[in-house]
C-alpha cells in the first residue's frame, strides 16, 4: 500500500533521513523504531507532506505523492495523529472529531464514523462537549486517534503515541493501538518505547541517525541480540 | 430636577443601540486578527467602500435598497478577500507590524480612491424614516433597526462559526495552524474565507451606518479608531470581549455625550480607555 | 567617493543662498528638513520595533502648545516650546510605561498609540472654542511695519533663518540618532526587540531602556510640531495629529529605509518630490484629480513592504555594500 524508496528529507540544509526505503502492505501493522533524533517524525512528516520530499519517492497505493501538496494527502487515504495529539484545546472533543471529517468525502459518513469512534472510545462519548483541552492524557490521545479515523482512511500513521503519558496509560494506549490493528485498520507507528510496541505490531524497521537499520517481524527483531543489547538493556 | 430623568434614560438607551452596531464593527476585525493574527487598520476603509457601494447602486443606479446593500456586503467580502490575498498573504511571513502596515497602504489608496470617484462633498442616501417615540423619548428607527441587524449578524456568525465545517476551521487555526492540513484543510484558504467573512461584516456595518450617517472619503477617520479601541479594550482578537467593550464605550459616548457636548463623549470614552491600558494594557478580557 | 557623499551634500545645503534660490524651491527645501527632521524622530523608536502610530499627538502637543499659549496667554514659543516637551515627555511615559511593563509591543502597541493621537485630535476639536477646532488657528502675528525678527515670538519674515534653524535642527536629530545608535542602549534593544527574556536575563533593564528611546522621540517630534507651527503659521488638528499624518510618518521612513540614518531623510524627500512632481505632470488637471499623490503613497507603502522593506537607502546600499564585496574577476 505504501512504499517509500529511497526517501531523504530534512529542514531547510540539516538533513534527517538518508535514503529511507520501507513498505506498508495492506492489512498490516508496521512500526518505525528507534532512539531519540533517529529522524522518525521526520519520516512520518515527508509521507504527510508537511515537509518537501528531498530526494527518492513515496508513493500510495501506486500514486507518487511527491507533487501532492500537504492538505490533499488525506484525500489518498493518508492520516496521521501527530506527536503530542495536536488537539484544538478549546474546542470540544466533538468538534476536533468534526474537524477530523472535514474531507468533502468524509462529510456525508460523519454520522455513522463519529458513532464507531465513540463506540471504540466511550469515554470520548462522555465527553463529547468538553473542551478537549480538560481532557486527561490518555482521553487525548484517544481523540486524537478517533479524529484521524473520522476520514477513513486507508493507511493510519501514530507518531509517538505513548510520549508524555504516564506508564499507566500507555499500556491502554498499546492495547488500544492493538485494536486498531484487530479491526482491520493499516497501520503505521513510529515509537522510541520499542519493548511495547513489537508486542502489537506485524513488523518493524529500526531507524538510527536517518538511516533504516535493520527489519524484520516484530518476533524477529525482539529476539535480535542487536536491539536486545541497544534498546532492551539485556 | 426631577431624580428619574428620562432624556438621560434615553441616553442610556441610544447607547445600547450603538453598542449593538459597534459590537458588530469590532467582530469582523476581532475574527481577522484573531484568526490570521493581522490588524486590518484600513477597516473602516473598507466600510466606507461599502456605504459608498450601496450609495451607488440604491441612489445612482436606482437599485431596491436591499438588493443594494446585499451587493454591497458580497462588494467588501470580495474585497477583503482579495486584499487578504495579494497585499497581505506576502508579508504574512514578515513581522506582524509589517502587516498592519501593509494594511495602511489600503488606507491612503481607498480613501483615494474615493475621492477621485466621488470628490468630497457628503453623500447621503437619502431614506427617511420617522422617529419611534416612546413616552418622551424619541429614538430614530435606523438606530433601532441596526440594533436588530447588528445582533442578528452577530449570531449568525456564531452560528456560521460554530455548526459548519468550515466555521469550526476558523476557529481551530487560531488555535493550531500547523496540523489544519493533516485534516485535509488548505490554511490559506482559511484565510481567505475568513477574510471575506470579516469583509462581510463590514459591509454589513456600512448598510447600517449609511441609513444613519452621510458619507465621505474621510469618514473612515471618524470610527476607525474608536473600533479599534474597543478591540483593543476588550482585548484583541477576543471576540466577546470586543462586543462587552462595544457596550461599555457606547455608554461613555452616549451618556458623557448628553452631560456634556457630544463631542466631550468621545473624549471621555477615549480617556476612559487610555485609563484602562494603564492598568491593564492587554484588555478587559485580553490574555497573557 | 561614497563616504563622501553625504558631506558634499551637506555643503551644498550650507551653501544654499548664493544658488539664488526662488522663495518656493526654498520652501520645498525647509520642508524636506522640517519633515526629514521629524520622520528620523519617529525612526529612532520604529527602528528597534517600537511602531508608533501616535507620533501625530506629538506633533500636535507641539504645535498647539506654542500657538494656545502664546495667543491666549502671551507666553513666548520659546517657554511653550518647554512646555510641550514636558506634556509630551509625560505623555509618552504614560503610554509607554504600563505598555513596556506589560511587554505590550509590535501591533498591539501601534494601536494603543493610535488612540493617543486619536485623543490629541479629538481634544483640540472639542476645545474649538480656545483651539479654532477643524478650522485650525494661526499664532498671532508681531511681524507689522517691516519687523522682519521677533525673536520673543519666535517669528522670522525671512525664510533664510527658518533655513537654518531648521537644517541644525535636522543635523542636530541625525547626531541624536546616532548617539542612541552608538550606545550601549542601542545594543541592548536589539537584543529587546529580538528576544526579551535573553536581554533581561544579562541584566539590562528593559523597561528603562524603552523608555528613554520613546521619551527622545516623542520629545524630538514634538518639537518638530512647534517648528512647524512657527513657520507655517497655521495649525490644523488634521494636519499635525491624527491617524493620517501618523501614517504619513511611517510610510515616508518605510519609503526611505528605517535602519539607515540618513533613510528617513530620503523617504522626506521621496515624499515631497513625488506631491511635487505629480503637480508639475499634471499641471492645471491637478486639480481634476485630487488626492492622486495620497494613491500613488497607498499603493507605493504596498509595494514597498512587500519588496523593498528596506526602503530605498536601505536597498540601495546593500547593493552598493554586495557590489564592493564581491571579489573582482581573476587576472588572466
Amino acid at each position: 500500500m505504501l512504499a517509500v524508496r529511497n526517501l531523504s528529507a530534512g529542514y531547510g540544509s540539516f538533513q534527517t533521513l538518508f535514503g529511507v526505503t520501507m513498505d506498508v502492505n495492506a492489512g498490516e501493522s508496521v512500526a518505525v523504531i528507534g532512539p531519540n533524533g533517529a529522524g522518525k517524525t521526520t519520516l512520518l512528516r515527508a509521507i504527510s507532506k508537511l515537509i518537501p520530499l528531498g530526494g527518492g519517492e513515496v508513493t500510495m497505493e501506486g500514486r507518487s505523492l511527491r507533487e501532492v501538496p500537504a492538505h490533499e494527502v488525506i484525500a489518498h487515504g493518508v492520516s496521521q495523529v501527530p506527536e503530542n495529539r495536536r488537539l484544538f484545546a478549546r474546542l470540544t472533543v466533538e468538534e476536533n472529531l468534526r474537524m477530523g471529517a472535514f474531507l468533502p468525502a468524509a462529510r456525508p459518513r460523519f454520522g455513522e464514523r463519529l458513532e464507531f469512534v465513540y463506540s471504540l472510545f466511550p469515554r470520548l462519548r462522555e465527553r463529547r462537549a468538553q473542551p478537549a483541552g480538560t481532557l486527561s492524557g490518555g482521553e487525548q490521545q484517544m481523540c486524537a486517534i478517533g479524529r484521524a479515523l473520522m476520514s477513513g482512511p486507508k493507511l493510519l500513521l501514530l507518531d509517538e503515541p505513548s510520549a508524555g503519558l504516564a506508564p499507566v496509560v500507555v499500556q491502554s494506549i498499546f492495547e488500544l493501538v492493538q485494536r486498531i490493528c484487530g479491526e482491520g485498520f493499516t497501520v503505521l507507528i513510529v515509537e522510541q518505547n520499542i519493548r511495547q510496541v513489537l508486542k502489537v505490531v506485524d513488523r518493524a524497521y529500526l531507524l538510527e541517525t536517518g538511516h533504516i537499520r535493520s527489519s524484520g517481524t516484530a518476533a524477529e527483531l525482539l529476539a535480535s541480540d542487536e536491539i536486545r543489547k541497544a534498546y532492551l538493556g539485556l | 430636577m426631577p431624580v428619574f430623568d428620562v432624556f438621560l434614560l434615553e441616553a442610556v438607551v441610544n447607547g445600547i443601540l450603538l453598542g449593538g452596531l459597534l459590537a458588530l464593527l469590532s467582530l469582523g476585525l476581532n475574527l481577522v486578527f484573531g484568526v490570521i493574527d493581522v490588524v486590518w487598520i484600513c477597516y473602516a476603509e473598507l466600510i466606507m467602500i461599502g456605504m459608498y457601494a450601496v450609495y451607488v447602486l440604491h441612489v445612482q443606479q436606482g437599485w431596491p435598497l436591499v438588493l443594494a446593500m446585499a451587493a454591497g456586503i458580497a462588494a467588501v467580502a470580495a474585497l477583503g478577500a482579495l486584499m487578504h490575498h495579494f497585499v497581505i498573504r506576502p508579508v504574512l511571513a514578515a513581522e506582524p507590524i509589517n502587516q498592519l502596515l501593509v494594511t495602511g497602504g489600503v488606507l491612503f489608496f481607498l480613501q483615494a480612491a474615493a475621492t477621485l470617484a466621488f470628490g468630497i462633498e457628503f453623500r447621503n442616501l437619502g431614506v427617511r424614516m420617522p422617529p419611534i417615540a416612546i413616552g418622551e423619548m424619541s429614538f430614530s428607527l435606523p438606530r433601532v433597526i441596526a440594533f436588530v441587524v447588528a445582533l442578528a449578524g452577530v449570531a449568525a456568525t456564531y452560528l456560521f462559526l460554530t455548526r459548519s465545517y468550515i466555521g469550526t476551521a476558523i476557529r481551530a487555526i487560531s488555535q493550531d495552524r500547523q496540523i489544519m492540513p493533516l485534516m485535509g484543510v488548505n490554511p490559506d484558504r482559511v484565510f481567505t474565507v475568513t477574510s471575506a467573512l470579516g469583509g462581510a461584516l463590514a459591509g454589513l456595518g456600512a448598510c447600517l451606518l449609511v441609513l444613519q450617517y452621510d458619507i465621505h472619503p474621510a469618514i473612515g477617520l471618524s470610527f476607525g479608531p474608536i473600533t479599534f479601541m474597543i478591540c483593543v479594550l476588550g482585548g484583541l482578537g477576543n471576540v466577546l470581549g470586543g462586543l462587552v467593550a462595544a457596550f461599555i464605550f457606547a455608554q461613555f459616548i452616549s451618556v458623557g455625550g448628553f452631560f456634556f457636548h457630544i463631542e466631550w463623549g468621545y473624549v471621555i470614552a477615549f480617556a476612559f480607555f487610555i485609563a484602562v491600558m494603564f492598568w491593564r494594557p492587554q484588555g478587559i478580557l485580553g490574555g497573557k | 567617493m561614497g563616504r563622501a557623499l553625504p558631506w558634499i551634500g551637506l555643503a551644498a545645503l550650507l551653501a544654499l543662498p548664493v544658488t539664488g534660490i526662488g522663495a518656493y524651491p526654498l520652501h520645498l527645501v525647509i520642508m524636506c528638513l522640517l519633515w526629514s527632521y521629524v520622520y528620523t524622530s519617529w525612526s529612532i523608536m520604529g527602528r528597534l520595533g517600537l511602531v508608533s502610530l501616535g507620533h501625530g499627538a506629538f506633533l500636535g502637543i507641539g504645535a498647539y502648545s506654542v500657538v494656545m499659549l502664546w495667543n491666549h496667554f502671551g507666553v513666548s514659543p520659546w517657554i511653550g516650546a518647554l512646555v510641550a516637551v514636558v506634556v509630551s515627555a509625560a505623555a509618552a511615559l504614560a503610554i509607554g510605561f504600563p505598555c513596556f511593563r506589560f511587554r505590550i509591543v509590535g501591533h498591539y502597541f501601534a494601536l494603543v498609540t493610535l488612540a493617543l493621537s486619536e485623543v490629541t485630535r479629538l481634544l483640540i476639536v472639542a476645545l474649538r472654542d480656545q483651539t479654532g477646532g477643524s478650522l485650525g488657528a494661526t499664532p498671532d502675528t508681531v511681524l507689522v511695519q517691516g519687523t522682519t525678527v521677533a525673536l520673543g515670538a519666535m517669528q522670522f519674515a525671512s525664510k533664510w533663518v527658518w533655513f537654518y534653524a531648521i537644517l541644525g535642527c535636522w543635523l542636530a536629530g541625525l547626531w541624536v540618532w546616532h548617539r542612541v545608535d552608538r550606545s550601549m542602549t542601542r545594543l541592548a534593544l536589539e537584543a529587546i526587540s529580538q528576544e526579551e527574556d535573553a536581554a533581561a536575563s544579562i541584566g539590562i533593564n528593559v523597561t528603562r531602556s524603552k523608555l528613554f528611546v520613546t521619551v527622545i522621540s516623542a520629545v524630538m517630534t514634538s518639537l518638530g510640531g512647534v517648528l512647524y507651527a512657527q513657520y507655517q503659521l497655521y495649525v490644523n488638528p488634521e494636519t499635525v495629529s491624527g491617524i493620517g499624518i501618523s501614517l504619513q510618518m511611517v510610510f515616508g521612513v518605510i519609503a526611505g529605509g528605517m535602519f539607515v540614518m540618513l533613510g528617513p531623510t530620503v523617504g522626506a524627500v521621496f515624499t515631497l518630490l513625488l506631491a511635487e512632481g505629480l503637480r508639475l505632470a499634471l499641471g492645471e488637471h491637478f486639480k481634476q484629480f485630487p488626492a492622486l499623490d495620497l494613491a500613488i503613497y497607498g499603493m507605493l507603502l504596498v509595494l514597498f513592504i512587500i519588496y523593498m522593506p528596506k526602503g530605498i537607502l536601505g536597498a540601495a546600499l546593500e547593493a552598493w555594500q554586495r557590489r564592493r564585496l564581491t571579489p573582482a574577476p581573476a587576472r588572466s
